[in-house]
């Protein structure tokens, strides 16, 4: 559905993405994850038609970017990062205008219309001028114009940038719930939202592809080492010499500020071991109480942190 | 493009602007007007009254098309816009467009005076008509002008002022004409707005002044569509 081949785009003399190459396959939700300035919004612009690559080529539903811009530009909708609304215009007139400058039928866009303000929940504020929404609501204005001509593929710059927590959630689950029938780029510089939203994750850091997978394999893959959270009712001394004593234990951190008798530690396993058995083992024969026992998986933090770390030092 | 043009119209008369803009253009029109026909040997035309009111040009195209492009920069409108399935002229031609119809309606207002010329007098009909001809061909121009002052910048202001430099520029030229001799006395006469003007106040429609409106439109209209490209390349 989407292919990108080769993109590299400079401004002036600095390069801004460099040869970003990928695939979204029909009704995938993949996202772009980065720090603000890695060249997400270029990639996302030049999918768009907004950008010319310097060198390289994109196709949307088959069509070239650059070549059918006109044909690609049909099958997008778009939701840049500053959300581009007409502050005077009336929610209704803002959608109606941009469903006859995407050339749709009166009828059809009628139809739309009504659905798309039932998807977003902007019902009660049909007749409201723009201008007067908060900024939630403003981002779902946006998101109602990016689907509303019902196009194939979804590129949504930032959707969740700015708006309140539980508002964060309800984009979330809107986003969900277009990706089954609609093949959709995100791009977001939150990790919890990939994991949340998104069946592939593509991360970028200074323009460059560092790594492509989906979000639990790539916590997987770059997981240097397990992690096992135990909760011991017990002298905490004594409980970390003898968790350090279990074979395959790297290190055993304390938690907290042992100011209760029972203390969290979290131990820190050699790779692909798994100690949760030796150590309830271990704390039950020394007669300590085991009051909680879990493994703690690598956040997607830490894994882009790695990631990035270790593209730096390619280099 | 007709879209576009459709929504621009509206929103210039949503908003207080297109009033206002209105009436200053007929007080100092209406001015020109009331200064021409009463002199001592005034004549039953609105020759007197018609240069001084291309003039008001120069500070209306800048404020009705500062915003044109400009705000949709601002909004980031401009990004959406340029993400439709439209072609870049159909963008610039509907917004062309609407500030024409803004350009229509103002003048059609200033029709009054030739109701009032009829009243009390025999006016001659080719004047008129040749007249307002020349009026909506220098409008237009001007009009063009200040569009494309919009596509270079975000800001209403900067536009504004942009084209308003523009086309003093424009209409001094005249002026510098007399002031020069020779090649370059030609050369400016030929460039400048008002010097193709004249002969439409007189009555007089000549092809080779109604070229140079028509291709100095359609040129400054072909310069905006390429700033507008060029944003593809930044």
């Amino acid at each position: 559905m989407i292919e990108a081949q080769g993109l590299t785009k400079f401004f002036g003399d600095f390069l801004a993405i460099n040869d970003v190459n990928f695939t979204v396959h029909r009704g995938e939700i993949v996202g772009f994850l980065g720090p603000n300035g890695s060249g997400k919004t270029t990639t996302m612009r030049i999918l768009t038609g907004y950008l010319s690559p310097t060198s390289g080529a994109a196709k949307i539903a088959g069509f070239d970017v650059q070549t059918q811009s006109l044909d690609a530009r049909k099958h997008i909708g778009y939701l840049p990062e500053t959300v581009p609304l007409y502050t005077e215009m009336t929610v209704e007139d803002y959608l109606a205008y941009m469903g006859r400058i995407r050339s749709m039928d009166s009828r059809r866009l009628k139809r739309r219309m009504d659905e798309v303000i039932d998807i977003v929940r902007i019902g009660d504020y049909r007749n409201t001028h723009i201008g007067k929404l908060s900024k939630g609501y403003r981002q779902r204005v946006g998101l109602a114009q990016a689907v509303l001509h019902e196009p194939e593929v979804l590129i949504l710059d930032e959707p969740t940038i700015g708006i309140d927590p539980i508002q964060v959630v309800e984009t979330r689950h809107l986003i969900r719930s277009l990706g089954q029938d609609h093949t959709v780029i995100l791009s977001t510089h939150i990790l919890p939202e990939v994991s949340a939203v998104c069946q592939r994750v593509l991360i970028i850091h200074e323009g460059e592809v560092v790594a492509e997978d989906t979000p639990t394999n790539l916590a997987e893959r770059l997981q240097g080492t397990e992690r096992i959270e135990l909760e011991v009712l017990g002298p905490a001394k004594e409980v970390v010499s003898a968790l350090r004593a279990v074979p395959g234990v790297a290190d055993v951190r304390r938690q907290g500020d042992g100011a209760t008798a029972n203390h969290v530690y979290l131990v820190e396993c050699r790779r692909g071991a798994d100690l949760r058995e030796q150590l309830a083992k271990t704390i039950v024969q020394h007669g300590w109480g085991l009051l909680k026992l879990g493994s703690v998986s690598m956040s997607l933090e830490e894994v882009f942190l790695q990631l990035t770390a270790r593209g730096e030092g390619d280099k | 493009m007709w879209t576009i043009a459709w929504k621009e119209l509206k929103s210039y008369f949503g908003s207080p602007m297109a009033y206002i803009i209105g009436a200053v253009f007929l007080a100092l029109t209406g001015y020109f007007f009331v200064q021409s026909i009463s002199g001592s040997f005034a004549e039953a035309s609105i020759r007197g009254w018609l240069l001084p009111s291309t003039f008001v040009f120069v500070l209306w195209s800048p404020v009705i098309t500062m915003r044109l492009f400009a705000e949709e920069q601002k909004l980031g409108t401009l990004e959406l816009l340029l993400t439709a399935p439209l072609r870049d002229w159909e963008v610039v031609l509907g917004k062309f467009l609407a500030s024409l119809g803004m350009l229509i309606g103002t003048l059609s207002l200033t029709v009054f005076y030739v109701m009032l010329l009829f009243w009390f007098g025999q006016p001659d009909g080719g004047p008129l008509l040749t007249g307002y001809l020349g009026l909506l061909l220098y409008g237009a121009a001007t009009l063009a002008v200040g569009l494309l002052a919009s596509s270079l910048t975000g800001n209403q202001i900067v536009a504004s002022v942009v084209s308003f430099g523009a086309l003093l520029l424009l209409t001094l030229t005249d002026q510098a004409a007399q002031a020069t001799t020779g090649l370059s006395a030609q050369v400016l006469q030929e460039l400048s707005l008002t010097s193709h003007f004249t002969d439409f106040a007189r009555g007089i429609l000549d092809t080779n002044n109604l070229m140079y409106y028509v291709t100095f439109t359609a040129f400054i209209l072909f310069l905006t569509v390429r700033t507008l490209e060029s944003r593809r390349w930044r």
